[in-house]
């Protein structure tokens, strides 16, 4: 061939990398183990006639909205008749196989074939084009990052899509099990790892009270597919759950209470664990609320703007009439939709969110400033102004300049304006960003999947969710090298500070809202246990630390809203004793999150331990969200099965 | 034994359930694969994305494989099949989210700008038509001309017309550069 083509080979082997080593060896296993989930547990062909039914039973399990069982319905009676030819020809294969003599290049008839039986099946099926499902042997699948072979699933992987079910909006107002493709976007951070004692004594970090990672979770559950890894926040499972912590006595915003006791998931090591309960308010000040509101075209679905309509409904009955509401919508341009407005004038209101519609791009950043300058005419002197955006994701603010955005929401933050996030719909739903928007603003991240769960966050919590009591709440433990081998902080991975940070008044941190409920748990391993992982050094110095003192020191800073400077409380961890059911709820919660991340450190316990642990600690559960979460770990345990 | 077995037989083997030929398949094939994925995308995250895609759906292609073809060819063929749909998932997808899409179109000309810097094949595969370029990556891959017309299933004939579309753009292109 001639030169130019001979320049462009040469160019072109220089720049074909390599293949990543682990990403072959993810890909090869993979690959294999999807081929062995085809074959059944065997490795040897066999006829598959049951594996049709129980995909079609398992299609079935997963679909619940009427289009979807409309449209499983014509699959089946098309499907069957699709399938069965590969049947006749895999289920009648013998054994061994008759290999032909000669190796001849034959022209290829590969067009038709290349087609998955299944997504051509599913193409006839469902001729409006939004009903993709797995193909027939899809449960075993679903913890695969399979996405090849559906058409319409919009792919555009940031972590590895896990496949997901597409089922039509059609069915309005059954939020429940609608995904959309894979643009979703989950903050990527590995668990905390273990740390030795000798090394680093103190650990550092700032509370959350974010639940998204929850809700999130429940919504993969539903819908019969595990969740994604990353969208597994421990913390935020964890402190989803109110729990009845010993309140704070006296003028004290908040109580901290610590207990030690053994590690359910492992003999060898004990956890710690530190709860922060925030005080009730009697009298809250008047409140002012700018709802900011993402009315692109991607809300249209019924379960983000409709279902935003319906949470904003709930919200307002427990406003009081000297609370001001206004709305800002942002699409293609940012507006005013509602001037402020005190929200004893609820008709007016109503009619306004109402009145909002799905369209158009998104201009998020101007849709921010608006409502910050709105919240700003609104304040005065003993008022609380928060800014809560509801979005679905699609939030291009600052896309040009993150940076830009974080020091515009940090500006705002110290101006005493507070933002809180929710976000609605899954597809698109840009976990990390609105992470990153709600530390930075002094906010709290919920993700509203339901009305039961805008029930939660906008009535039962509202309080705490739009009342702050404390203000950068950080949590420093430092352990005693001569009692604590090694410890890890389960969870916060996102929320790590710098030691020094600590100290440092400047630097942000978590709220506690008024009777929030904060959770954190380490679990550590006593010097001389057998779970210590890691050897001594052999040229190291002795461990220094006094073996009679106590286990750890706890320090605990937090400004009351408003201040600059902040107060400290300090104690000791305590020996170890038994936990109580509260914290106990906690820890299966906690167990159950590091099951769904796959944690090695959870190696040795199972879904049944945790559901036995959180079954035994129910306590009185007044919402129900305790037992919830039971039902969940029973389905995750099913499906992880 | 199974190492000396030919892929074709290999292939068949596969097809019908046996889970070490495919796994040796697989071992013997990988990299190859990978390598045409990238060829065919010019980004490696991409390409790791596009083989990944092939890896998750390749088990139940295969028992599709009839031994007509040669293996590599009948694999080669999967690639292409699936950077194609993947091409055309992400246009719809584009086009679905507009506010989204308009950044990503951005995104990606700021990537493309800083690797052009650096570059010169980038460029140059890209300002080829996608059939072209399509054809290209495989006959750089050290295919002939019937085995890259096998692949796409279009006759030898194409691919050496479209071969020389090509080698036309890329003299265009080289003479815009050096004036």
């Amino acid at each position: 061939m001639t030169d130019d083509l001979d320049d462009l080979r040469k160019a072109m082997k220089a720049a074909t990398p390599a293949p990543d080593a682990s990403a072959k060896a993810n890909n090869i296993a993979l690959a294999q183990k999807n081929f062995a989930d085809l074959q059944g547990s065997g490795a040897v062909a066999r006829p598959k006639s049951n594996r049709i039914w129980t995909g079609v039973k398992a299609m079935f399990s997963t679909m619940t909205t009427r289009g979807g069982l409309v449209a499983s319905t014509a699959l089946i009676a098309i499907g069957f008749v699709a399938l069965n030819p590969q049947l006749l020809e895999f289920g009648a294969q013998p054994e061994a196989v008759t290999l032909p003599a000669s190796v001849d290049p034959e022209p290829l008839e590969m067009a038709a074939e290349d087609r998955f039986t299944g997504a051509v099946v599913l193409e006839e099926a469902a001729p409006a084009g939004t009903l993709a499902a797995p193909q027939a042997t899809s449960k075993r699948l679903q913890r695969t990052a399979e996405s090849y072979d559906w058409p319409e699933t919009r792919i555009y992987p940031q972590p590895a899509p896990r496949p997901s079910i597409v089922l039509p909006d059609a069915d309005a107002l059954t939020p429940g099990p609608v995904i959309e493709g894979d643009t979703e976007a989950f903050p990527e951070a590995a668990a905390t790892p273990l740390k030795i004692t000798a090394e680093e004594p103190v650990s550092t970090f700032s509370i959350d009270v974010d639940t998204t990672s929850y809700a999130v979770v429940r919504n993969s559950l539903m819908n019969g597919q595990l969740p994604p890894r990353e969208a597994v926040r421990v913390e935020e499972m964890v402190n989803y759950f109110p729990y009845a912590y010993p309140a704070p006595v006296g003028d004290a915003p908040f109580q901290p209470t610590v207990t030690a006791a053994e590690t359910p998931w492992n003999p060898g090591t004990q956890l710690v664990h530190i709860g922060l309960q925030g005080a009730e308010v009697t009298e809250r000040p008047p409140l002012n609320l700018v709802f900011l509101i993402d009315t692109s075209g991607s809300m249209q679905a019924a379960n983000k703007l409709p279902l935003l309509k319906q949470s904003f409904r709930l919200m307002l009955s427990q406003l009081r009439p000297e609370d001001e509401v206004s709305i800002v919508t942002y699409a293609g341009s940012a507006g005013q939709v509602l001037e402020p407005t005190p929200a004893g004038e609820r008709s007016v209101i109503l009619a306004a969110l109402d009145r909002l519609e799905a369209g158009g791009g998104t201009a998020g950043q101007a849709g921010l400033q608006q409502a910050y300058d709105v919240a700003k005419g609104m304040s005065a002197e003993g008022e609380v102004s928060r800014v809560i955006l509801a979005t679905d994701g699609d939030f291009n603010v600052g896309l040009s300049d993150p940076d830009a955005l974080k020091d515009f929401i940090a500006d705002k933050r110290d101006s005493g304006t507070y933002l809180s996030v929710l976000g609605f719909g899954r597809g698109n739903l840009d976990d990390a960003t609105m992470q990153a928007l709600a530390q930075n603003g002094n906010g709290q991240a919920a993700y509203i999947d339901t009305l039961s769960e805008a029930q939660k966050v906008l009535v039962d919590q509202l309080t705490g969710a739009l009342f702050p009591i404390v203000d950068d709440v950080k949590v420093q433990v430092e352990f005693n090298p001569a009692r604590i081998a090694e410890y890890r902080l389960i969870g916060y991975e996102t929320r790590a500070l710098r030691r020094e940070d600590f100290n440092n008044d400047r630097v942000d941190a978590g709220e506690i809202g008024a009777g929030h409920t904060v959770t954190a748990i380490y679990e550590v391993t006593p010097v001389g246990s057998d779970a210590v992982l890691s050897d001594p050094l052999r040229y190291g110095d002795a461990v220094a630390g006094d073996p009679e003192a106590e286990i750890g020191f706890l320090k605990l800073r937090y400004k009351a809203p408003g201040e600059d400077e902040s107060a400290l409380i300090e104690t000791v961890l305590p020996e170890v004793s038994e936990l109580g059911s509260e914290a106990q709820f906690a820890v299966a919660i906690a167990g159950f999150a590091q099951l769904l991340r796959d944690e090695s450190a959870v190696l040795d316990w199972d879904y049944a331990d945790a559901i036995a642990l959180a079954n035994g600690a129910k306590g009185d559960d007044p919402f129900g969200y305790r037992a919830e979460a039971v039902s969940l770990m029973r389905l995750a345990q099913s499906l992880s099965e | 034994m199974r190492m000396t077995t030919d892929d074709r037989s290999l292939g068949l083997a596969a097809a019908g359930g046996d889970a070490a030929a495919f796994a040796s398949l697989l071992e013997r094939h990988y990299d190859r694969m990978f390598g045409l994925a990238f060829r065919l995308t010019g980004i490696q995250a991409e390409a790791e994305d596009l083989t990944q895609d092939i890896c998750a759906a390749l088990p139940s292609k295969i028992r599709a494989y009839r031994g007509e073809a040669a293996f590599s060819t009948w694999l080669y063929r999967v690639v292409v099949n699936a950077a194609h749909d993947r091409r055309r998932r992400q246009a719809t997808h584009r086009k679905a989210a507009q506010g989204w899409g308009d950044w990503e179109v951005n995104r990606v000309a700021a990537n493309a700008e800083a690797a052009d810097a650096q570059d010169w094949l980038q460029t140059a595969m890209a300002s080829l038509p996608e059939t072209l370029r399509d054809t290209l990556a495989l006959v750089l891959d050290d295919m002939n001309h019937a085995e890259v017309g096998a692949v796409m299933g279009i006759s030898e004939g194409t691919v050496s017309w479209r071969v020389s579309e090509a080698k036309k753009h890329l003299r265009a292109l080289k003479e815009k550069e050096t004036t």
